[in-house]
């Protein structure tokens, strides 16, 4: 848990919130490296815009971005992104396998009261 | 909007399920991820009372969460809040969420929605514009087949 603080994590979802930016990713997740003259090419905004984007991405460490030339190489960072997921997977399976046993005793409870209720019915 | 809902049919009518969500003889036959035991289970069952509940997990963490009765409908919807108080999510100690359970009686039981809201509650405060999760789950679909790109 260590590396795992809340800042961190917010920084992620914060990132995560805008479509554009998940537009990005997506496309960086498929794609591998993308210039960013290309990233900016699909999107009806400037390529200012696009550059702002790319620095909330960088800054939440979802992207790294490298200097070739006159281009530059944007790529997935995805392990920020993961830790987002485990997070939220930790409270799935914390709640699921909970609703799960839950389920299963208030069905035993329900045969038990059924039993009763045809006892009570036939004596 | 950071938050987790899911949804159960059970062979039980509401009040039995209700009962079970409440009392703490019903808690300690579900309250966990796993067979670890609950080892404390306290409630006060109106607006305005609080519950408690520490349980062990197999491998021997202890995890208690504490919170507030908000709305008390007795059988079709309980909503409280939620605060980890030990182990749990050590970032979210002081973080308050909120949990919501609905059950609308069917012919066999019932159906059971439970829902887990503002958690982090940061998070939420920036993601006005919905959809995250989804775009989340895609994205990690695709890191889950490593295939990167469309099938």
């Amino acid at each position: 848990m260590a590396k795992f603080h809340g800042s961190q994590l917010d920084r992620t979802f914060a990132a995560l919130v805008d479509p554009t930016r998940r537009a990005i990713l997506a496309r960086l997740e498929q794609e591998g490296s993308v210039s960013v003259g290309e990233l900016a090419r699909p999107f009806a905004i400037k390529l200012p815009a696009v550059m702002k984007h790319l620095d909330v991405l960088d800054t939440a460490g979802l992207i790294t971005r490298s200097k070739k030339g006159r281009t530059v190489a944007v790529r997935l960072a995805p392990e920020p992104m993961q830790e987002a997921l485990d997070w939220l997977r930790r409270y799935e399976r914390f709640w699921s396998a909970s609703l799960d046993r839950l389920a299963a005793y208030a069905e035993a409870e329900e045969a038990k009261a059924g039993v009763e209720k045809k006892q009570e019915s036939t004596a | 909007m950071t938050s987790l809902t899911l949804v159960r049919r059970i062979a039980a009518r509401p009040s039995i399920v209700f009962d079970a969500l409440t009392t703490p003889g019903g808690i300690a036959r579900w309250w966990g991820p796993d067979d670890g035991p609950v080892l404390l289970a306290e409630t006060d069952v109106r607006p305005g009372g609080r519950f408690r509940v520490r349980f062990r997990m197999l491998d021997g963490s202890e995890h208690e969460s504490t919170g507030e009765y908000i709305e008390v409908a007795k059988p079709t919807r309980l909503v409280m809040s939620w605060r980890w108080t030990h182990g749990g999510e050590p970032d979210e100690a002081d973080e308050e969420s909120r949990v919501e359970v609905d059950l609308r009686p069917l012919d066999s039981g019932c159906e059971l929605t439970f829902t887990h809201s503002r958690l982090r509650t940061d998070a939420s405060r920036a993601s006005h514009e919905q959809g995250w999760s989804g775009a989340l789950d895609k994205l990690a679909r695709h890191f889950a087949t490593g295939t990167g790109g469309e099938p």
